[in-house]
């Protein structure tokens, strides 16, 4: 058996029986990466002596009787997470070369927790995709079906973890980068509430709007990783002094009664495949037949959230994109991408004399209607379900010469960060071999509920025990 | 040589370019007239929503003056905050020149 499939919690266990050791879990990974990411291309910098050294570090800690959340579990970083020594690129050729001198706050808690970085993922540079396919550097592969896209911008977290380069990876989630990879790639992964997680240290891409979150295999490996990073961080003025509760301890109670809202606006759409539409229906008699009610809800402007999302978030990204000048670090402004100068002309434009008005500021008014859509919406509902993506993964090369189709990949999902909510993306079945997930939603700092019905809905339903055919992978040189 | 505006939506992306300090290829330049002009014509659909009475949502978290301690705490050192600098100079960052005489 390959280790590297295991949960994080059955690791754990396994860890703590010294059924192996923390350094032949990394080494394992670590031939995963080698066999597979040729092909793959998940990773961006593999770290090779420092996951050993870590690795090797956990092992002497646990055999003190040490006991750690993460111990000894190797994890992998999105290349947006700013790391100590280790190159970081956000994806993006202008800062190929840069080294940072310090730790993101979310990297300097996995690491007390014991967790073994591994390396960087690749991703869409800065975070502006749907696909993968905007990294500077290669597009990530599939492992499901190496002819498709993994979901992005958080592409080479999932890949990495779908196919057990690691146990856990972390993204960020600024319109969907979280979430659309987990559900193209069969995991868990989570939006957190805006102001959750500290976002110190992350390179930012629209600051209202950016989450810092993870993919898991199983929804309480996603929460036990959410009990690490959630938390006030003072060097984040927008992280909320909010106690953080014990996630997994959620875990388990009955979802009886758990009121499920289901948006019209949502399911009347015409953009639902057939088989995403009936795999969530599927999900929604499974949660049924365990208590929950289901009842129709509204989020009248979801018309107008897409238009709203692709101004106010061009207009962050070329604030801060700016500062990227090549004096301190990197390259000059000619090396940016083309996704993100396409993106930093957009959001000038929106932010220009005589154009703000009609753009920014709208939109910004647009946004108070959405958020009021879902705090309306959570009178009535505990949470919110909707499809994860309207389709299954699409072909590599099948949107990149279409700006607006690649935006519109995201058309479920933006619409939660504009409101700044939570959300949780979870495996529901495959069609044709194609993972298919649903998002569950909740008011702000709602994240136990949505790990609760998850985790009812994931007993009796383990998509995550269904594995991409990894030989298949390497047959396709 | 410029590109032209974009009627239907103004975007004069030369203009932009300008203001963003940002080098674009002669074909970048012909490539976003034609896709952003595509994509502004999408987002206006927000000018048909009624927004009166409507304020601005800047920040979705709530908090108003987050405030915390004046504290001096350890930062980076001159050497780490230089290590990765293109080019410094006595202990610096060089920077081209801004004014011309």
């Amino acid at each position: 058996m390959d280790i590297c499939s295991l949960t994080i919690r059955q690791a754990k266990e396994a860890l703590d029986r010294k059924e192996f050791s923390a350094i032949e879990l990394v080494e394992a990974c670590l031939e995963n990466s080698t066999k597979y990411d040729g092909i793959l291309k998940a990773l961006l910098t593999v770290d090779v002596d420092g996951a050993r050294q870590e690795a090797s570090a956990a092992d002497r800690l646990r055999a003190q009787g040490v006991s750690k959340p993460l111990l000894g579990i190797p994890f992998v970083l999105k290349d947006l997470y700013t790391t100590k020594g280790l190159r970081t690129t956000a994806g993006s050729k202008i800062i190929d070369n840069y080294t940072p001198p310090f730790d993101a706050t979310v990297v300097v808690r996995l690491k007390n927790a014991g967790a073994v970085i591994l390396g960087k993922a690749n991703q869409d540079a800065w975070g502006h995709g749907s696909s993968g396919e905007n990294s500077d550097y290669f597009p990530t592969k599939n492992p499901y079906d190496t002819s498709r896209v993994p979901g992005g911008s958080s592409s080479g977290s999932a890949v990495a973890v779908a196919s057990g380069m690691c146990l856990a990876a972390t993204g960020t989630d600024t319109g969907s980068s979280v979430r659309l990879p987990a559900s193209f790639c069969n995991l868990v992964g989570i939006k957190p509430t805006y102001g959750r997680v500290s976002r110190y240290g992350i390179i930012a891409m629209a600051s209202s709007f950016d989450t810092i979150g993870h993919m898991t295999k199983t929804i309480w490996d996603n929460a036990l990783v959410y009990e690490i990073t959630a938390g006030k961080d003072p060097l984040d003025a927008s992280s909320v002094d909010r106690s953080v509760p014990r996630y997994t301890q959620a875990l388990g109670k009955a979802i009886s009664g758990v009121k499920i809202g289901l948006p019209k606006e949502y399911f009347s759409s015409k953009g639902i495949d057939s088989s995403v539409f009936t795999a969530t229906k599927d999900a929604i008699k499974e949660l049924e037949a365990l208590g929950a009610m289901f009842v129709e809800v509204s989020l009248p402007h979801t018309d107008v959230a897409m238009a709203c999302y692709y101004i106010l978030v061009p207009a962050e990204i070329s604030s801060n994109l700016a500062r990227f000048d090549g004096i301190r670090y990197g390259y000059g402004r000619e090396v940016l991408g083309e996704e993100a100068k396409r993106r930093i002309t957009m959001g000038t434009h929106a932010l220009s004399s005589g154009y703000y008005d009609a753009y920014y500021k709208r939109a910004a008014k647009v946004r108070t209607l959405i958020k009021n859509d879902f705090d309306e919406a959570f009178q009535h509902v505990d949470v919110i379900l909707i499809p994860a993506s309207p389709a299954t993964p699409f072909k590599i090369g099948e949107k990149t010469q279409d700006p607006l189709a690649m935006y519109l990949s995201d058309i479920f999902m933006c619409p939660v960060n504009i409101a700044g909510a939570p959300a949780l993306s979870v495996p529901c079945g495959f069609v044709d071999g194609l993972p298919i997930g649903f998002q569950l939603i909740g008011p702000q700092f709602e994240e136990e509920r949505l790990y609760q019905v998850g985790y009812a809905y994931e007993q009796e339903a383990p998509w995550y025990k269904t594995k991409p055919d990894l030989k298949k992978v390497i047959r396709t040189i | 040589m410029t590109v032209k505006k974009t009627s239907k939506t103004d975007l004069d992306v030369d203009y932009v370019a300008r203001l963003a300090n940002l080098p674009l290829t002669l074909s970048q330049r012909k490539k976003f007239a034609g896709q952003l002009s595509q994509v502004l014509e999408y987002v206006s659909q927000i000018q048909k929503q009624d927004i009166s009475g409507v304020t601005e949502t800047a920040q979705v978290s709530g908090q108003e003056n987050v405030m915390r301690e004046d504290e001096v705490k350890p930062g980076l050192t001159q050497e780490e905050a230089l290590a990765n600098a293109p080019s410094v100079h006595n202990g610096f960052f060089r920077v081209n020149y801004v004014f011309e005489e």
